[in-house]
């Protein structure tokens, strides 16, 4: 049973309830007129959808705290919708659906460690490392005597996703990539 | 930042309050005041339906505000005093509330609120001008001044104004509240300070009733760039619509939150021998930050409750 709140435990960055659905308290600004009530103004994010809106809460108003969890998983495979993944800890299996994971299925290999956050029970969210080494599956070479710093080519990597390498990057080489940024850090020697 | 960066940032800052706060003592001193101090261990503040107290221990509480005390000072004859104190609020915390902050209160016996806001009037200005600040820094893209000629609406004008309503039409004190906070405070006191008086009696709980206007509380809030900054009144001084007027408020936070609040007997007691007065609260924290041109008072206060 997830923690009751009340208007006074707001604050920014609090995760409440509403409708079923989690949110978070993106910007809050807690007001008191005079001599009249306390007023407390969020701006709410919804967890799942991103969608915000703003709502006033007043003292004495009560509603949950949103009922979440952080799972250590391991990825196992996608069928292409649903994305397979297993506790760590439980060894438990769970499936996400693919509109869920998001741009996280650019990163994801096989046997990849993540954190899944669950909204009751339901994943809604995956936390990657901050670097992934991934392997070039295509790239063309890099034109001889094109030395000039900085210069990049496409490459696509394992999971299909393309990002900018620089020229001496071959196919069949693995790179350490920020799965914050999307970008390529370094070569990987193997 | 460490704390001793952070400290170190606000120098300018304290240094700023510490003059605001010898300037405030040169004023009511000028004028006649007498500097008192009463207990910030109180055992029973006064009732009010949205004012929490602070539980101290021992059977006391933190003071809400010096006002009753100040009235029993009056009420024995003190004619002019005034006190900078702490003052404390259970669940107050936001840009411009902390749950300690720096209150100061005036009051005057044979004086009703129009005298309070004049007082108001040549205490800001004279502050400001004392503090080398007279021209404020711009806020909300508009520079504040304290000399230009000050604002003046009652709550009714207010209402009708900015939000489009009577102020006696609220069917709760929830709509009063948020249409106040949300569709009129922030136009309040652009580019000088404005008066904002004369609220629906249930808006007061100690103040009186204007003669002939039984509708209407002898009561107003100063305002300035929007913030509230001071909120005076002509005091009650009947016992028994004191008593019945606690009575109300003691029973409404019964029945809302299950709350035992202490009737202050000693005050009622001492309204039988007070004198027609006025008095006035005003925030020390939220003046030093409009005199420094900041956003909140986490900015001129040493130590927020954070770093308490």
């Amino acid at each position: 049973m997830a923690a009751v709140l009340t208007a006074g435990d707001l604050r920014k960055g609090t995760k409440l309830e509403i409708d079923g659905e989690p949110y978070l308290v993106v910007d809050f600004e807690f007001s008191k007129p005079g001599k009249g009530q306390a007023l407390y103004r969020c701006r709410l994010r919804n967890m799942i959808t991103g969608a915000q809106f703003d709502r006033t809460y007043r003292s004495g108003d009560k509603f949950n705290a949103a009922d979440l969890e952080e799972q250590g998983m391991q990825y196992l495979y996608n069928d292409g919708a649903v994305y397979h993944l297993m506790n760590t800890s439980t060894y438990e299996q769970i499936e996400m659906p693919a509109d869920q994971v998001g741009d996280a299925a650019n990163f994801l290999i096989e046997n990849l460690n993540v954190s899944v956050l669950l909204f009751q029970g339901r994943p809604i969210g995956i936390t990657l490392p901050n670097f992934v080494e991934l392997k070039i599956i295509k790239s063309d070479p890099g034109i001889k005597g094109d030395t000039a710093s900085g210069a990049t080519k496409p490459a696509t990597v394992q999971t299909g996703y393309v990002i900018q390498v620089p020229l001496f990057v071959e196919e069949g080489e693995v790179v350490r990539i920020d799965t914050r940024t999307g970008q390529y850090v370094e070569r990987v020697k193997s | 930042m460490s704390e001793r960066e952070i400290l170190a940032a606000k120098k300018r800052f304290l240094e700023l309050r510490a003059r605001a706060l010898q300037l405030i003592r040169a004023f009511f001193d000028g004028e006649g005041f007498l500097e008192v101090q009463t207990p910030v261990l109180t055992g029973a503040p006064a009732p009010e339906p949205h004012i929490r107290a602070i539980g101290a221990g021992g059977g006391y509480l933190l003071s809400t505000s010096p006002e009753l005390y100040m009235k029993r000072l009056l009420a024995a004859g003190f004619d002019k005093i005034y006190q900078i104190c702490p003052a404390f609020r259970a669940g107050e915390r936001g840009r411009l509330h902390h749950p300690e902050f720096t209150i100061l209160e005036w009051y005057r016996l044979g004086a009703d609120y129009k005298t309070l806001q004049a007082d108001c009037q040549r205490l800001v200005r004279g502050v400001c001008e004392a503090a080398g600040r007279d021209v404020l820094p711009r806020r909300g893209g508009r520079a504040l001044d304290a000399h230009g000629e000050w604002g003046r609406l009652t709550v009714r004008e207010a209402f009708k104004k900015f939000a489009g309503r009577d102020p006696g039409a609220y069917p709760s004190q929830d709509g009063f509240d948020t249409d106040l906070v949300e569709k009129i405070e922030p136009h309040l006191g652009f580019p000088s300070p404005c008066i904002l008086e004369d609220y629906p009696a249930g808006q007061a709980a100690l103040a009186r009733l204007k003669p002939g206007d039984p509708g209407t509380a002898e009561r107003f809030e100063l305002y300035w760039a929007g913030i509230e900054l001071a909120n005076g009144f002509s005091e009650l001084t009947d016992p028994a619509e004191q008593r019945a007027r606690f009575e109300a408020a003691i029973e409404q936070m019964q029945a809302a939150e299950g709350l035992d609040h202490k009737m202050p007997e000693a005050f009622l007691e001492s309204l039988e021998y007070l004198a027609p007065c006025a008095g006035i609260a005003f925030g020390v924290d939220r003046f030093v930050m409009l005199l420094a041109g900041t956003d909140d008072i986490d900015s001129v206060t040493a130590f927020p409750p954070e770093m308490a």
